[in-house]
């Protein structure tokens, strides 16, 4: 299991074998996309009350979803650079943040498109509203964080260190509509028991939490793959990969 | 594992633990304050302060919403079931304000118990249905209702004849 670990840990040993399954990945996550969206948008039923403006749930319920998932993702590849030192968690780390602070802003941005016609209003400083936006300012605090210093392995522990504190955050967001009273309505879909929802509008939103948490892993494996390009540049196997691909255009370029 | 990264781990533990508790502590004294209305019973019990502006949120009572067909005024009833709380409005409700329905009033209360809003906001419950199954439910809920109503009359005039019988007979 450790060696397995320490491979986990190489960067040259992610891209290659992540290279193999991008392409599956992508796919799938464009399949459960356009099934989803579709599916959602088109064939599932208006609501009574709200009417159609209710479908921005298959957008705004799997970008909050991955937004509080993401934020774990970060916090714990922060924990284990600072516990290892592995260096590929800490470029998952640098990965994560932009991507969770775009998915917060988009669920924070969609829901106050929801909230005009639905409440009345864009925007409240209710409980879940505000701890959102706490949630994209711990998100755009350690991209900041990260660019303020000049040393890498500082940086890291740094945003580690913020990262881990801000997971408090994460289950105050996440129960906000039960402690308090909030503007923002209780969690239609809960961990126990069947959702408040009819099934005919729920089997699109679980197959587009499902795309979206695709969409997360593809984009999370992306931006680590340029992270590991951008600080192994001077390493052989970087330069070798590159004069490779040189070739290659080269090679298809002659043929024209 | 290696004493060096055991102790790493203690301290990543040590600084989750301190931080939920820290903000844990803070939550709880702000407790009374983070809530975004008040209920019409913490209205009745004097908890709303008089004066600020503050929010009171609950169901809107059923027939409770009184307009004025000259003017853009408004008034109805918020309840949690226990109180209520009476509002005045002047303006455009939002398109999801409804009876038995909740909403939030963001306004001064007066003296006398009455809230003057600057805003009504519709809170929307977590419950979706397609318009066919809520028509179907409303059906069946009119309709058991009758039922129920039907069957209580029957009862009555069961109830109403046993007695006229029971009198009737020596």
């Amino acid at each position: 299991m450790w060696r397995w670990f320490h491979r986990l840990g190489s960067p040259r040993w992610f891209y290659q074998t992540s290279g193999r399954w991008l392409p599956w990945l992508a796919v799938l996550t464009l399949a459960l996309l356009v099934i989803g969206t579709l599916w959602g948008l088109a064939f599932a039923p208006e609501d009574a009350r709200q009417g159609n403006s209710f479908r921005i749930i298959y957008i705004h319920v799997p970008v909050s979803f991955l937004a509080l998932a993401g934020y774990y993702v970060m916090a714990v590849a922060g924990a284990v650079n600072l516990i290892w030192r592995i260096k590929l968690a800490d470029m998952v780390m640098t990965a994560a943040a932009p991507l969770g602070a775009a998915l917060t802003f988009l669920a924070l941005f969609t829901g106050a498109i929801w909230g005009k016609p639905t409440w009345g209003t864009y925007w409240v400083w209710d409980a879940r509203i505000t701890s959102m936006l706490v949630l994209l300012f711990l998100y755009l605090g350690v991209v900041v964080l990260r660019n303020s210093f000049s040393g890498r392995d500082t940086a890291g522990k740094a945003c580690a260190i913020l990262a881990l504190v801000g997971t408090v955050n994460i289950p105050i967001i996440y129960k906000s509509v039960d402690w308090w009273f909030t503007l923002h309505q209780p969690a239609t879909i809960k961990l126990s028991g069947a959702p408040s929802m009819h099934p005919d509008m729920f089997k699109p939103l679980l197959v587009m939490i499902l795309a979206y948490y695709c969409f997360y892993a593809l984009v999370l494996i992306l931006n680590t793959r340029t992270e590991i390009l951008h600080r192994e540049r001077r390493t052989a196997w970087v330069n070798d990969l590159a004069v490779s691909e040189l070739a290659v255009t080269e090679l298809t370029s002659n043929e024209q | 594992m290696h004493p060096l990264r055991k102790r790493r781990l203690l301290l990543v533990v040590f600084l989750v633990v301190v931080a939920s508790a820290a903000v844990g502590l803070v939550l709880y004294a702000l407790k009374e304050n983070i809530s975004f209305f008040y209920t019409p019973s913490a209205v009745a019990n004097g908890e709303a302060p008089h004066g600020p502006i503050i929010r009171v949120g609950g169901m809107v009572v059923a027939n409770s919403v009184e307009r004025n067909p000259k003017a853009l005024d408004v008034s109805f009833k918020v309840s949690d079931g226990a109180n209520a709380v009476l509002i005045t409005y002047a303006g455009i409700l939002p398109d999801m304000f409804a009876e038995n329905e909740a909403a939030v009033a963001v306004g001064r209360l007066r003296e006398d118990g009455v809230l003057v809003a600057d805003e009504v906001l519709a809170k929307h419950d977590e419950k979706y249905t397609p318009p066919e199954v809520a028509d179907a439910m409303s059906k069946a809920y009119e309709a058991q209702q009758k039922q129920k109503a039907a069957s209580g009359k029957l009862e009555l005039e069961k109830s109403i004849s046993e007695k006229t019988e029971s009198a009737i007979q020596p």
